[in-house]
């Protein structure tokens, strides 16, 4: 053993002391060339959208009436449209996810049917959106032949937001102790209670969020929307009719507007409300996960 | 209440597994019976056993009979749900529901067994702290969450709770294997208390705390691992703790082995 002397205490110089400054130089510039894109979207998003959503108008009127070269009206038919939407996918997603789930953790866990079931999901999580689109395209209007509608692009939407709560639902409810099934079991509270009144209610705050989540996932989806359901100018409220305007549709329609005319700012606009929205719904579910959870009151 | 227990020839499986094999005694009533033995001897197990909470674990089963005076809990047509009403159970680690209150959790199997009158849960739930010798610490704060207890206050907690749906037979699975010695004599005073109404089985890795609490003592063991744990033998405390029958008892209370 060397013995402790003041030059073996030395901070190192030479080769170490580059090689540090090297990497630790291009883990700088990592984390920048990371943050630059998502900052510029931001900034050049909100700079231009910005003007046209602060106005009252934007919230309130639809585009009924005006064209891209005649300014007024606002966007309240997309953002009612894909609100709308949003919660036709979520209503017929949310139930179907937390059963299945449950169906899953509590009855069928280990068994060869959840693997299946969880192999499915899987692929089911995998599915491109326009594929789900395309698919229920083929189901509901060249097969049973109805028509385009809300709810058809809302079903489709459904399949991609399935995946992904059922999946967050299964992790919560994995991570409520079996401890405190056998507690309620051995009180005599039959197994449907156990799971209604003592696990959803301990893994409520993370399934809340997983719900939310999977919504703010769905709400910026494209495709389905294109090909299942006409884009409108007018608000639209029946779920059943064929042309129902939204978020991601009103920004495709303006794509290739001329940048002088007023249409070209509504493209910016709507894709800032879209962004405002779907960050909204992220901080409903930070919320919802912080006043949900448990703590030693 | 307090109702006396018969097992015959049980044997309890975990899948393939013999895990406990030809285990045939009787627990009196109101009596306090400890179950005692070296580690994955089968205690554990018999206990479960008792309010059918073994075949909670899947792919568990046991055969042979358990009679609650003289009812056979693995006949035909037993619900297991109702067996376990009638004997309640508290574990090696309390576990409280966190997504309730202290007030909540020892009104727990009465609300969710159907009882919606507010006096009576009121009344179950003061006389069941009380019985738990945790009224006193409690009552200003019934509201506030079960988790926000001690270790020690959470099981006495679980007791209230398991007494709540007055049971006939309280099991109780190492409960104090999780708690510091003052704990750990709260509860054991209050197991004194309990058998005077309650029939009460418990599992205990510490032979002080079997000869302190316990009238009757079973001792388990295994021969070899892999093998089903079996039941050496049953009697009063006294005589399994001075001059026990079996050679293997003096071995493992004396500390030879185990």
């Amino acid at each position: 053993m060397s013995s402790v002397t003041q030059t073996s205490l030395q901070a190192p110089r030479g080769t170490r002391r580059l090689t540090d400054g090297l990497v630790r130089g291009l883990v700088y510039l990592s984390a920048v060339i990371a943050i630059v894109p998502l900052v510029w979207i931001l900034v050049s998003i909100a700079s231009k959208g910005l003007p046209v959503i602060l106005n009252v108008d934007w919230w309130t009127k639809d585009l009924a009436g005006t064209t891209d070269r005649r300014a007024g009206g606002g966007a309240l038919h997309a953002i009612i449209g894909t609100l709308e939407i949003g919660i036709i996918t979520a209503a017929i997603a949310v139930p179907i996810a937390i059963l299945g789930a449950i169906f899953l953790i509590e009855y069928a866990r280990g068994t060869k049917i959840a693997r299946g079931v969880s192999f499915m999901v899987d692929i089911l999580s995998g599915i491109p959106s326009i594929v789900a689109a395309l698919f229920v395209f083929a189901f509901l209007i060249t097969i049973l032949g109805m028509g385009r509608s809300a709810i058809a692009a809302a079903i489709s939407l459904m399949l991609l937001m399935l995946p992904t709560v059922l999946r967050s639902t299964e992790e919560m409810l994995k991570l409520v102790p079996d401890s405190l099934r056998e507690a309620s079991y051995a009180l005599g509270i039959p197994k449907w209670k156990t799971i209604t009144t003592i696990v959803i209610p301990t893994a409520f705050s993370g399934i809340a969020t997983g719900v939310v989540l999977g919504l703010a996932r769905v709400m910026g989806e494209t495709a389905p929307l294109l090909i299942l359901v006409a884009y409108a100018r007018n608000l639209y409220l029946s779920p059943t009719s064929n042309a129902m305007g939204t978020l991601p549709t009103m920004i495709n329609t303006g794509r290739d507007v001329a940048e002088t005319l007023v249409g070209y700012d509504r493209v910016w606009g709507a894709a800032l409300t879209l962004i405002l929205l779907v960050m909204g719904l992220n901080l409903l579910a930070r919320w919802i996960a912080h006043a949900s959870r448990l703590k030693d009151r | 209440m307090a109702k006396r227990i018969e097992v015959e020839n049980l044997d309890a499986y975990y899948g393939s597994f013999k895990a406990v094999a030809g285990v045939s005694l009787v627990v009196e009533p109101r009596t306090v019976t400890a179950f005692i033995g070296p580690s994955g001897c089968g205690k554990s197990t018999v206990l479960r056993t008792l309010n059918r909470m073994h075949e909670v674990i899947p792919g568990a089963y046991a055969t042979g009979k358990v009679e609650l005076d003289g009812v056979d809990l693995y006949g035909a047509g037993v619900d297991p749900v109702a067996v376990r009403r009638l004997v309640g159970m508290v574990f090696q680690r309390p576990n409280p529901f966190p997504s309730m209150s202290i007030y909540d959790n020892v009104s727990s199997g009465l609300k969710l067994n159907g009882e919606r009158n507010k006096k009576t849960l009121d009344e179950a739930v003061e006389s069941s702290l009380i019985s738990s010798n945790l009224w006193n610490e409690v009552k200003d704060r019934l509201k506030k969450a079960g988790t926000s207890l001690s270790g020690g206050q959470q099981q006495r907690l679980c007791i209230a709770r398991a007494i709540a749906v007055k049971p006939d037979v309280i099991l109780m699975d190492e409960p104090c294997s999780a708690l510091d010695p003052i704990s750990t004599l709260a509860i054991e005073d209050l197991i004194g208390e309990l058998k005077e109404q309650y029939t009460v089985v418990i599992v205990t890795h510490n032979m002080q705390q079997a000869s302190r609490v316990s009238d009757r003592t079973a001792f388990f063991n295994l021969e070899a691992q892999g093998l089903p744990g079996r039941l050496v033998e049953i009697d009063d405390t006294e005589t399994i703790f001075s001059n026990p029958n079996k050679k293997a008892t003096e071995d493992y209370i004396t500390g030879r082995f185990g």
